[in-house]
């Protein structure tokens, strides 16, 4: 992976840069000592590393607005980091950048269950905004399967899904209002407790900017009521097209589960093998979960098991407990784990029209002969959005390159069926070169017009989302107006 | 001009010389002064897939003639879009890609979101003809920025849309509103604030002061509708509250998203939003002379005598206040919508500054007076 040339001015001026980032900062907030730094050198993609020059840990927004103050006079490119969990490389760092890590920043502001919102500071984890509210009965929707670790400011900057986005919707259908501060260590308040602010959408362009437009530091969400109950009915295929064809039947049918997860054959073989779930072998299988009362789930689930019935499922395994329930979700929960217990994985989250969905899976068999690696589908199949897992060895040399050319065959052909190159991932530095497969010149010129606006110098998160040889001009420009 | 094209669009603006009126129907009052540039020309379905909850319209296509392609497959735009042109007295066609421009919604905006929660790509043509795409037709999608977001509700500023992508959903078998009698705005937006904390999944909660009556209105399978009804009531403590039942709690809602009670009737008409349990307040210090609230009382249409200088009377809050109908003359006083604060106006004016340099677009429609 190419990044650019780190400027070495700024290495020259690290002892009085760390020096004024010491002057707003706590003595523990500052980490220059390159054994330490090297804690920062990757997120969840771990095939690339460079630790960063220096880290920092603000506790409040005036101490990010003084870092960023300080690193914008000094032209050093800043690198937010929520948990560091993104499988993207969006908080991979620069050797010349400062890491803005937020995981200090987890309080709680508010909890106003009138107006069904939560206010966080956005180092706080996703899963622990639940955790807050959880006992008066509320959640917060968006469920990234990294929820445990992964931070609120990650999900705004990823625009973050989950499993259960079909019914709740991702990120950005979710956020309110944000405090955000800007490269120059502006302050600024986006929307609130209110909906709809009355001029442009910025609230919706700065989700999923993956920390290149500013520093979310407080963000409002929409919490919602907990459902009576929800319940899951696994069904198995042997045919892709036939369940391709059941999830086109039931969304169809006015039926809107939660929920609509798809596992492929090598998938199911390896969670079977690593977990025992008790899954059936075939070539396809379907876990549709819906909520409500009893009664409810159970009629939603009738209606299910009688479109399944229509396509000749070769197992039908309805829930009637907590427990039957967990069992039918430990296999997928457990997918990822069980491909990682085979091999090294890369995970892709291309989406496509459901429609496609057949197409794909058989040219992603064909692909997977020709590379001579494996791969395992796990499906997110009411929104379309894939996540292929390639198996590869990282200590085999050339087998990393070779892995990463049939993601990016996989991720052209989502684009080729009317997909896109990401669903909820992000772009990061891993699909930065891919871009242009999905946007012409005049489409990427607009999105870095944004940027231009946000963030003239081009400091934040440098050199992701956008091809390095489309960015180029406006990068230089930076290095040169130093 | 009346074009038929997104090429024919894109050289209509590279070649302007002056400002142009972007519209879709002109239903909605929202077009600026200019030169009138109409997309009622680039109009067609041009896919649908009730499968995958998706569909592909060119930004002319009659809402009229969409909601009757969904409606054939049982499926419906979830948002609830408003038709303005009882409240505003306009006549035309409202158009999918004016709704989008405008982000306009209905009741159902509380329980779903806007209609920018529903628009998946865009094609539009920038300030200087170039035309540009973003997003896609797929539901999840965080390839690059989503400048989708950004050009839902830009009110053609920024671009002028040619063609919308949007995910619907299915409709329900069934619906039906609890009706709660006399109370005042204060105890009803606590009841509404009470079912929307409930998981009963209520998808309208307005309170009409005029009627002395507020509403909640359950969708759903009918045996779901009916228990969620009886839980509802249980929670309320309304068990003698009358119900509407599907036909006649259909016309409900849509008198309360048309703001009906405002048609015909001489006044300026605002719409305010805030947080649900701040809105008894506002309306109280509104000076209005007639209101009713919806979105479970986070969503205020006020009608005030003309001229009247409601977000003056209002002062700062946690929301923002548009001039929704009102003179030229009012319009031009007050300006259309909130003022922002400093950070985002500056953020603001960057963007126009980049997507219509040659400020053709709507002039003087969105900025501040």
């Amino acid at each position: 992976m190419e990044m650019p040339i780190p400027d070495a001015s700024v290495l020259a001026r690290k002892a009085r840069i760390v020096a004024r980032l010491r002057d707003v900062l706590p003595e523990d907030a500052v980490i220059d000592d390159p054994r330490e730094t090297r804690a920062y050198e990757c997120d969840a993609l771990t095939a690339y590393r460079c630790a960063p020059m220096v880290a920092v840990l603000p506790s409040t927004t005036a101490e990010v607005s003084a870092i960023l103050r300080i690193c914008d006079a000094e032209g050093v490119p800043v690198v937010p980091r929520g948990s560091g969990t993104s499988l993207a490389g969006g908080a991979l760092p620069t050797a010349d950048c400062v890491i803005l890590g937020v995981a200090r920043m987890n309080a709680v502001i508010e909890t106003d269950y009138v107006n069904r919102l939560i206010r966080v500071q956005t180092g706080r984890t996703n899963l622990s905004v639940t955790g807050a509210v959880e006992a008066d009965g509320f959640f917060y929707a968006p469920d990234p399967s990294s929820q445990l670790a992964c931070a609120i400011a990650g999900n705004i900057a990823m625009n973050s899904g989950g499993a259960h986005c079909l019914k709740y919707g991702v990120t950005t259908n979710n956020l309110m209002g944000v405090t955000m501060v800007m490269m120059d260590g502006e302050i600024v308040e986006i929307g609130g407790g209110h909906l709809d602010a009355g001029g442009l959408d910025l609230l919706g362009l700065i989700c999923g900017s993956e920390g290149q437009l500013g520093v979310v530091t407080e963000a409002t969400l929409r919490i919602l009521p907990k459902p009576e109950g929800a319940r899951p009915v696994l069904m198995g295929f042997d045919d892709n097209e036939v369940a391709g064809a059941c999830v086109s039947d039931i969304i169809k049918a006015g039926v809107l589960p939660v929920a609509i997860e798809f596992m492929d054959r090598p998938c199911i073989e390896a969670t079977e093998a690593f977990a025992k779930a008790g899954y059936p072998m075939c070539e396809a299988l379907l876990i549709v979960e819906v909520e409500g009362s009893d009664a409810e789930i159970d009629h939603q689930l009738s209606l299910i098991k009688e479109i399944a019935l229509r396509h000749n499922p070769v197992e039908l395994r309805e829930s009637k407990s907590a427990e039957e329930s967990a069992k039918i979700w430990l296999g997928r929960k457990s997918a990822f784990g069980a491909m990682g217990q085979i091999n090294d994985y890369m995970c892709l989250d291309g989406t496509i029209p459901v429609s496609s969905l057949p197409m794909v899976l058989r040219r992603i068999g064909e692909m997977s002969a020709e590379y001579g690696l494996k791969v395992g589908n796990v499906f997110h199949a009411g929104d379309g959005n894939m996540h292929p897992l390639i198996l590869f060895d990282a200590n085999k040399p050339g087998d990393l390159e070779l892995c990463e050319a049939f993601g990016a065959e996989i991720l052209k052909l989502c684009v080729e069926v009317g997909g896109c190159l990401t669903g909820e991932h992000g772009v990061g530095i891993e699909k930065r070169d891919l871009m242009h497969v999905q946007y012409a010149p005049e489409d990427l010129e607009a999105q870095m017009a944004v940027k231009d606006v946000f963030d003239p110098a081009w400091l934040l998160n440098p050199a992701k989302v956008f091809p390095l040889n489309a960015s180029e001009r406006r990068r230089a420009a930076m290095l040169a107006a130093e | 001009m009346n074009l038929s094209s997104e090429k024919e669009v894109s050289a209509a603006i590279a070649g302007a010389r002056g400002p142009l009126s972007v519209c879709g129907g002109g239903t909605r009052g929202l077009a600026g002064a200019g030169e009138v540039l109409s997309l009622a020309g680039l109009s067609g379905i041009t896919l649908y897939e009730p499968g995958a909850l998706t569909m592909v319209a060119q930004a002319g296509t009659p809402v009229a003639e969409i909601e009757q392609a969904l409606a054939k497959e049982n499926q419906r735009l979830a948002f609830e879009p408003m038709d303005h042109r009882g409240l505003l007295a306009t006549k035309g066609e409202p158009t999918i890609g004016g709704i989008f421009a405008a982000n306009v919604g209905g009741p159902r905006r509380l329980a779903v979101g806007a209609a920018r929660d529903f628009l998946l790509g865009v094609r539009f043509v920038d300030g200087q003809g170039v035309v540009i795409k973003n997003g896609g037709r797929v539901m999840k999608n965080v390839t690059g920025y989503d400048l989708v977001k950004l050009m839902a509700g830009s009110c053609g500023t920024l671009g002028v849309l040619t063609e919308v992508s949007l995910k619907v959903l299915p409709r329900p078998e069934t619906e039906a509103t609890l009706v709660l009698s006399g109370l005042d705005d204060m105890r009803a937006v606590a009841a509404l604030c009470r079912a929307m904390g409930s998981p009963f999944e209520v998808t309208g909660a307005a309170h009409d002061p005029g009627a002395g009556e507020s509403y909640l209105r359950l969708e759903g399978f009918e045996d779901s509708v009916s228990y969620r009804m009886g839980r509802l009531k249980d929670l309320l403590g309304s068990a003698d509250a009358h119900v509407l039942q599907s036909d006649a709690s259909a016309r409900k809602w849509a008198a309360l998203r048309d703001v009906e009670a405002f048609h015909g009737v001489s006044g300026d008409v605002w719409r305010v939003s805030c947080k649900p349990s701040a809105g008894p307040e506002l309306a109280a210090r509104s000076g209005a002379e007639a209101h009713f609230f919806d979105w479970s009382g986070g969503l205020i249409w006020l009608r005030v005598p003309p001229g009247h200088d409601l977000r003056g009377q209002l002062g700062a809050f946690d929301g923002h206040a548009s001039l929704i109908r009102a003179d030229a003359a009012t319009k031009a006083r007050l300006g259309r919508f909130q003022p922002e604060l400093p950070g985002v106006a500056r953020l603001t004016a960057g963007l126009r500054a980049r997507f219509d340099p040659k400020g053709i677009f709507n002039p003087g429609l969105m900025e501040a007076v």
